[in-house]
């Protein structure tokens, strides 16, 4: 008991320290800040990236930006289904709405602003979402899986429905948005070579993909986060804890469409061509095995789990390739590959990568502590 | 009533008051101790009343014409055999069910379409049998979900995390670790619900129902699964509690039932047989028929001034 009195009180004396006089340590107020905590990590984050970026070859630079359109996209389901429990099958669906809305607004005479565009087709995708959200916010499980499935298989029906817009069957080629004088000029003062688009599209896609991380990291510490998480544990108690189901559900479902659509804006400028069969089933179902190797509901699991979606496809069609496979047959090594990878996952470590990591270091941490009071 | 401002466990006081206190001088404006005014704590104006509940399932009628009321300071306790209907009236209290008649006052005023969402709001709050706990939740997260209606941090401080959120946040973990520590389990925040013995578990449920400081707590089976030992403990602190608020429970240990109600009201088949102090209860010949009659209930009134044995 005394040892629980000491716990509770430090807490206190702590904050009533900082909030009731100016001198106390500056920096340490400074860390205890969340927005100055992640800010911080992003940018190095960015700083990282970009020398990564300026030393690799231009197939990993192309490789890189790859990973833009998957880590907005697996972040955002990783939040939806790790922390609020909610399957979607529709998110590869929600990516092409942003694609479509970005490559029909850049395919204009004089197109917007591109910082307009993003906004415009992520707020669409959220409202995509909402609408989405609210309908699932009543299903459960398999009929949850069975609604969003209907969309991932409807939504690219629509391009081929509205030809004429959307570009049918072909789809629609993007041109990407170019690099701002001043940033190509800069970049070519720092690095000593010009720019190229590819890997200013690879500097954008990590602009973004940071910002969407930043913006998550902040809700998942948050009183939202923890909501989410009481949804998914147990409805009933948070019911009586004064939480409104429907509204906290639908909520991620917004947030998570909305990463989904910066996911879906970086897909169009990156392949630069917008068409059904970017987005099929298999798109959605690379998200979630994405979110289930790195583990659900960790932000860190979705970049770890993109990465290995990513890079594991060429390493593996190549593998496939070296050992006498003919290219038909090597394309269809990777989902072999992912397949097992997902069985493998689920076997030995159901909780992915990095939720093993985090039991494993919980468990000696309990283990401790009960050692401790014995 | 002369319990009032004692907190629930002696030794917890000191802890306790930061907490209080961090309440007052960050000055929540819409802070519920403000809506019912300094008086409305002590004058016992808090009366929760349910009259003419009938509820049908179908055929069935679970609930047929129940009325109870509960005062503040007052610990009302409800049994009655298996199947009266004791859960049912809990979640009609709760919103969870509608009736199909009667209507619920709680402080003088109608309940009309209630959500169980809404009660927090309104100074109610409910532990659930078995624990119920956020399994993905730490003991002190646990707790302070108790207080999402008293998070004033919106959604885009959320996002953009400014100081705002990260001070709502810090208010909130204050108020929880007080909680916890009025129960005794300050020293499992950090843990994991799973990992911690069942009777802290539900000392943890208890305080994530108390940190909202609730004008009526409803206790849906608090000894289920509790030791014997552990038993007198919560006895003394649901008396301790009656103090600051109005207490409602539902509960098959009879020796605890007698020990810490004010009042009880038996149910039988989805009527109120009974109504009156646990004297009077213990004596009433249709309570005793009522219990007798269920050949399954070994835990019976006839035990109840004897030194029960099972646990």
């Amino acid at each position: 008991m005394s040892d629980a009195l000491t716990q509770t009180n430090k807490p206190d004396e702590k904050s009533l320290a900082t909030e009731g006089s100016p001198q106390s340590g500056r920096a340490g107020g400074l860390l205890r800040s969340t927005l100055v905590r992640h800010v911080g990590l992003m940018l190095l984050a960015l700083v990282g990236i970009s020398l990564l970026l300026e030393t690799v070859s231009p197939f990993r630079v192309s490789q890189l930006g790859e990973l833009t359109y998957f880590i907005p996209a697996v972040a955002g389901l990783t939040v939806l289904t790790g922390l609020n429990g909610q399957i979607s099958l529709g998110h590869g669906a929600l990516m092409a709405v942003a694609a479509y809305t970005t490559s029909v607004l850049l395919d204009q005479e004089s197109p917007l602003p591109f910082a307009l565009i993003i906004l415009i087709a992520v707020a669409i995708t959220a409202l995509v979402g909402a609408l989405v959200g609210a309908a699932a916010a009543r299903l459960h499980g398999p009929y949850l899986a069975g609604a969003t499935l209907a969309l991932a298989v409807g939504v690219p029906g629509l391009a081929l429905y509205f030809e004429e817009t959307l570009g049918g069957e072909q789809g629609l080629s993007v041109s990407p948005p170019r690099a701002s004088p001043n940033f190509a000029t800069f970049m070519a003062d720092v690095t000593g070579e010009s720019l190229s688009g590819q890997k200013f599209t690879a500097y954008l896609g990590w602009a973004l993909s940071l910002l969407v991380l930043l913006l998550l990291s902040n809700l998942v510490v948050s009183r939202y986060g923890r909501t989410w998480r009481a949804v998914r544990d147990d409805e009933v108690a948070a019911e009586l804890a004064g939480i409104n189901l429907g509204r906290a559900r639908v909520l991620a479902f917004v947030v998570s469409a909305a990463c989904a659509g910066v996911g879906g804006v970086m897909i169009a400028i990156i392949t630069r061509l917008t068409a059904p069969t970017t987005f099929t089933l298999v798109l959605s179902i690379t998200l979630l095995v994405a979110i289930v190797i790195g583990g659900l509901g960790s932000l860190v699991g979705a970049i770890i789990g993109s990465l290995i979606v990513v890079f594991l496809r060429p390493f593996v069609t190549d593998l496939g390739a070296e050992g006498g496979l003919n290219a038909a047959q090597a394309a269809n090594v990777a989902p072999l590959v992912f397949g097992i990878v997902l069985i493998l996952v689920m076997l030995l470590a159901p909780r992915g990568l990095v939720g093993s990591v985090r039991f494993a270091y919980l468990t000696r941490q309990a283990a401790r502590q009960a050692k401790a009071q014995r | 009533m002369q319990q009032q401002q004692v907190p629930p466990e002696g030794g917890a006081g000191s802890a306790d008051r930061p907490g209080s206190t961090q309440l007052g001088t960050d000055s929540e404006p819409g802070s519920r101790r403000v809506e019912t005014g300094s008086g409305g704590r002590a004058s016992g104006g808090q009366r929760f009343e349910a009259s003419g509940i009938t509820v049908r399932f179908g055929g069935l009628t679970a609930l047929n014409d129940v009325s109870l009321h509960v005062e503040q300071g007052e610990v009302l306790g409800v049994i009655g055999p298996n199947g009266a209907g004791k859960t049912t009236l809990f979640n009609v209290v709760c919103g969870f069910t509608k009736p199909n008649e009667g209507s619920l006052t709680w402080r003088g005023e109608p309940l009309v379409g209630l959500r169980p969402h809404k009660l927090a709001g309104l100074g109610i709050a409910r532990t659930l049998q078995g624990v119920g706990l956020f399994a993905g939740l730490t003991v002190v997260e646990n707790v302070m979900t108790g207080l999402h209606a008293h998070a004033k941090a919106g959604f885009l401080s959320a996002l953009l995390a400014l100081p705002k959120s990260d001070r709502d946040e810090r208010v909130l973990k204050e108020r929880a670790m007080a909680a916890l520590d009025s129960v005794g389990a300050a020293g499992y925040a950090g843990r994991y619900p799973g990992s911690l013995p069942y009777p802290v578990q539900k000392r943890v449920a208890l305080a994530r129902a108390l940190v909202l400081e609730p004008d009526l707590l409803l206790l849906d089976e608090p000894a289920g699964g509790v030791g014997h030992d552990d038993m007198d403990e919560l006895g003394e602190t649901i008396r301790h509690l009656s103090g600051r608020m109005a207490v409602m429970l539902v509960e098959h240990h009879m020796d605890l039932v007698m020990s810490v109600c004010d009042r009880i009201t038996v149910l039988d088949f989805g009527k109120v047989i009974a109504n009156g102090t646990p004297a009077e209860i213990r004596e009433n010949p249709q309570v005793l028929a009522a219990y007798l009659g269920d050949e399954d209930d070994d835990s019976g009134l006839a035990d109840a001034d004897s030194s029960p044995q099972e646990a």
